[in-house]
């Protein structure tokens, strides 16, 4: 398996206070990993300098071997790394629709193509098979202000997806989602992204959907890796159960395999 | 050496002037996020009001210092019905929009009253030399200053001051800052913000009506005062950071002495060294010099 | 999937209309219309920034420039319409380019604030010069058309056409550019930056995009503004006061077609005329007053009244 992104000796201080230290991860294609980590703990910092969002005080960011640290988004975008946000930002006065076919447009075109209509039969096509994809078909017209706090992290994610980005990187998808709803969520998304088999770093505080769908931990505490290992060894590891998941974690699942196998 | 003098005087006076009308501005927009044209037509009220006063006070046999008490009252009285009117009888509807609505709304304002001042006053210019005369003048390094125009410079540090030891040391000071830092957190402790914004604004119109009173005997006192001294307020308030008494000081400063360098120096450049300066201010540092610190919300 | 564009038969209408009625029309008539259709096209630079989230408070900084780039030609003896308003147009568009790589980093009012420091830099340069007549201004003459020397009446008239032309193709133009991609991001940057950020394309460009040609109109409608009044001087075309009147016709008129800021303009132009010619001391309290009015009672503007006539229910931007 390729290495599709190599993070070496990463660090971000805010003047005196260290956001993110000594971090080393080295991500296989197609690999699905959970981070998981306290608030504060330096997981979002870490999702923001990969996608160029903040820039890191030192150290070096790879993707498919090229050196990446420092470009803003949209170009990491371009080379095919998407993230979804915590607040899912999508725009807001706009329908669905209008959402994804501006993704669409965006990613469709450069230069003096951004002159050719927005609107456009054969991207409408895609636009909707997309929203069939991520289950939001039936949300088509309506007003992204106006949808419930799932199907917008719904919009979200499937905005950032729109260009099958080779990595995806997801800020805590089922934040502010009912206990009940978060596995149908979850399912929607992975049974998405598993189609372009992409590969998937997710920050979630939820031990069930991590045990459930991720194959490799990343956990964080003050700014630092303190693990990084398949599912099961990390959620028994004693830094982990100390400092993020706490000594009185259950498991209640069967492990089958160290969680989910993103390759089909 | 001479001509150093001058322009530090002439910068001074003007520094003061620039003080007294931008301080009124920057506390509205620190309190209250406007932008506030209107505060043109208080400065342009108090300085006809100031000159009506002074010279109804001088056809009386009142002892002659008790001009300036005229000054005072006209800015006062200004200051405290043209911002309950406005406050209550406009503003308080606007708060909700769109910021470029708000200042487009006191922009409307000010024009609408530009009108009411030549209703009221006519278009013939007023004098009111009296209190200015009866300072005479004073000679500094062989020049001839007139003392009236030294006591601006007095008056500007007053004011600057009271305001600042009245936002840091009183109780209602203190419930002004925390305004200024989050309308939001301070309504949910429970501060009045309505009342805050009514006092707030009051206090503003008072200081515009102030700086354009005590400018009146210096002055032809007629129509169209007001438009000028708008922008040079803008620009100060932008200058020394919105919302910054402080800010506002070191602006006026800045601007005060820079253009009084180039009336002497430079008289080409009198013009848009102010506006230069505003820009590179905004270009290089956009809260200003001075700006309250802003928490950062994610 | 052919469909009839409203926007676009609507402009075609009134262009026809307008284009035989100035033959017909009475001079005074003639002289609101052609002012009416320089301001609007500066409004319309400022509606395309409106939707773009933005607001100038310094536009007079293009239309000035304009103006006086096409009259200062007329100094070295050159009288063609089409050669100053194309100079006028172009030394706008290029002032916005340049000033644009600095003001696209700005927003709110912060925006609003650093065009109008920059303005009221025009507006010192210009007063202090005395070879362009400082306060005073300096007077235009009456320009030619191609070889074609117009005396009398018929110089307006031929410079309405003039304008006509080319304000309907500006126009029309900016409704069908609104429809692609780029007039699109326009609703992406005044909604959320950086979801457009993360989509893959720089809001700093878009907005340099969209300046640009905000500058360009504005500089088309000051070259126009010269030649139709035959004067320029400071107070009127590059003071603050100039700028906030462009605002208050963008509000006027409301930002849901394109075609509603010259009708803002007109309506703008007919109640300053009016006022000033009925009631000349108040009329500063009636523009005034009617700015509060629309602010308070027509937040959408003039453009919302007609769009809930044609339709009762919500009317879909382009």
């Amino acid at each position: 398996m390729t290495v599709v992104l190599e993070v070496r000796d990463l660090q971000k201080s805010f003047g005196a206070v260290v956001a993110a230290k000594d971090i080393n991860v080295t991500v296989q294609e197609h690999e699905i990993i959970g981070i998981i980590g306290a608030n504060g703990a330096g997981k979002t910092t870490f999702v923001n300098m990969v996608t160029g969002y903040l820039k890191p005080t030192s150290g070096q960011i790879e993707f498919a071997g090229r050196n990446i640290r420092g470009l803003p988004p949209r170009d990491i975008t371009c080379l095919g790394i998407s993230r979804s946000f915590q607040v899912p930002q999508v725009f807001a006065s706009e329908s669905v629709f209008d959402n994804l076919l501006m993704a669409y447009a965006v990613a469709d075109q450069t230069g003096l193509g951004l002159l050719s209509p927005l609107h456009d039969d054969a991207r409408a096509v895609r636009v909707d098979s997309h929203l069939r994809r991520y289950q939001i078909a039936e949300y088509r017209d309506a007003t992204a202000s106006t949808l419930p706090q799932g199907t917008r992290k719904l919009l979200d994610i499937a905005m950032a997806s729109v260009r099958k980005p080779t990595i995806l990187m997801l800020d805590e998808p089922t934040s502010g989602i009912s206990v009940e709803e978060k596995f149908d969520l979850m399912d929607i998304i992975m049974e998405a992204l598993r189609q372009d088999q992409t590969t998937v770093l997710f920050i979630e505080h939820d031990m069930e959907i991590v045990e459930r769908y991720v194959s490799r931990v990343l956990a964080f505490y003050q700014g630092e890796i303190i693990c990084d290992a398949p599912t099961a060894e990390a959620l028994v590891d004693p830094g982990v159960r100390e400092f993020v998941i706490g000594e009185e974690y259950h498991r209640t699942r069967t492990n089958n395999g160290a969680g989910a196998d993103a390759k089909s | 050496m001479q001509e150093l003098i001058v322009i530090l005087v002439d910068g001074l006076v003007f520094s003061s002037y620039l003080f007294m009308v931008a301080v009124g501005l920057t506390v509205i927009f620190g309190v209250m996020k406007i932008l506030n044209v209107t505060h043109g037509s208080f400065y342009a009220f108090g300085a006809y009001m100031s000159a009506t006063l002074i010279g109804i006070y001088y056809e009386t046999d009142l002892p002659e210092f008790g001009g300036f008490v005229a000054i005072f009252l006209a800015a006062i009285i200004i200051g405290v019905v043209f911002g309950i009117v406005l406050e209550r009888g406009l503003l308080r509807f606007l708060y909700h929009r769109d910021e470029h609505i708000i200042v487009l709304a006191t922009f409307a304002m000010f024009l609408v009253l530009e009108d009411v001042l030549l209703m009221i006053w006519g278009t013939d210019p007023y004098f009111a030399y009296q209190p200015m005369a009866l300072l005479e003048s004073v000679d500094i390094a062989e020049m001839t200053f007139a003392t009236y125009n030294l006591t601006l410079i007095a008056l500007a540090v007053v004011v600057g001051l009271g305001l600042w030891l009245g936002l840091t040391q009183t109780k209602w000071g203190k419930l002004l800052l925390a305004v200024i830092f989050d309308r939001e957190i301070s309504q949910a402790m429970g501060i009045n913000v309505t009342v805050v914004f009514l006092v707030t604004f009051v206090i503003g119109a008072i200081m515009g009506a102030l700086g354009g009173a005590y400018i009146a005997p210096t002055i032809s006192v007629s129509p169209g005062i007001g438009v000028e001294v708008i922008v040079l307020a803008f620009a100060v308030v932008v200058i020394g950071g919105m919302g910054s008494i402080p800010g506002a000081m070191i602006g006026a400063l800045l601007v005060g002495i820079s253009r009084a360098a180039a009336v002497h120096k430079f008289p080409e450049v009198e013009l848009f060294v102010i506006y230069a300066i505003m820009a590179a201010v905004l270009a290089l540092r956009p809260e200003g010099l001075f700006a309250p610190a802003q928490a950062r919300k994610i | 999937m052919r469909y009839v564009d409203k926007t676009v038969v609507g402009l075609s209408i009134a262009f026809l209309v307008l284009f035989c009625a100035d033959f017909f029309m009475a001079e005074w008539v003639r002289f609101i219309g052609l002012q009416s259709l320089a301001r609007g096209a500066v409004a319309l630079g400022l509606l395309v920034l409106w939707r773009t989230g933005l607001v100038s408070f310094g536009h007079a900084l293009y239309f000035g420039f304009g103006a006086y780039a096409a009259a200062m030609l007329t100094l070295l003896d050159y009288h063609d319409a089409f050669l100053l308003v194309f100079a006028g147009t172009l030394a706008a568009g290029i002032l916005a380019f340049l000033l644009g790589f600095l003001l696209r980093r700005y927003r709110a009012i912060f925006f609003a604030l650093l065009n109008m420091a920059f303005s009221m830099i025009l507006y010192g340069v210009i007063v202090k010069t005395e070879e362009l007549g400082s306060t005073d201004g300096f007077s235009v003459l009456a320009p030619t058309f191609l070889g074609y020397a117009p005396k009398g009446e018929a110089v307006q008239t031929t410079l309405f056409i003039f304008t006509l032309v080319f304000t309907y193709i500006i126009t029309v133009g900016v409704h069908l550019y609104m429809k692609t991609t780029l007039g699109g991001m326009s609703m992406a940057v005044r909604e959320n930056e950086i979801r457009l950020e993360y989509l893959g394309y720089s809001a700093e460009k878009v907005i340099h995009v969209k300046y640009v040609f905000s500058g360009l109109v504005a500089g088309f409608g000051g070259a126009i503004m010269a030649l139709a009044i035959g004067q320029v001087d400071p107070d009127s075309m590059a003071n603050w006061t100039v700028s906030g009147e462009f605002v208050f016709i963008t509000i006027l008129s409301g930002i849901g077609n394109v075609g509603a800021t010259y009708i803002g303009a007109l309506v703008f132009e007919l109640i300053r005329t009016y006022a000033f010619e009925f009631a000349p001391q108040v009329w500063q309290f009636i523009l005034g007053g009617s700015l509060l009015a629309i602010i308070m009672f027509l937040p959408d503007g003039i453009w919302s009244l007609v769009s809930r006539l044609r339709r009762p229910e919500k009317v879909k931007s382009p």
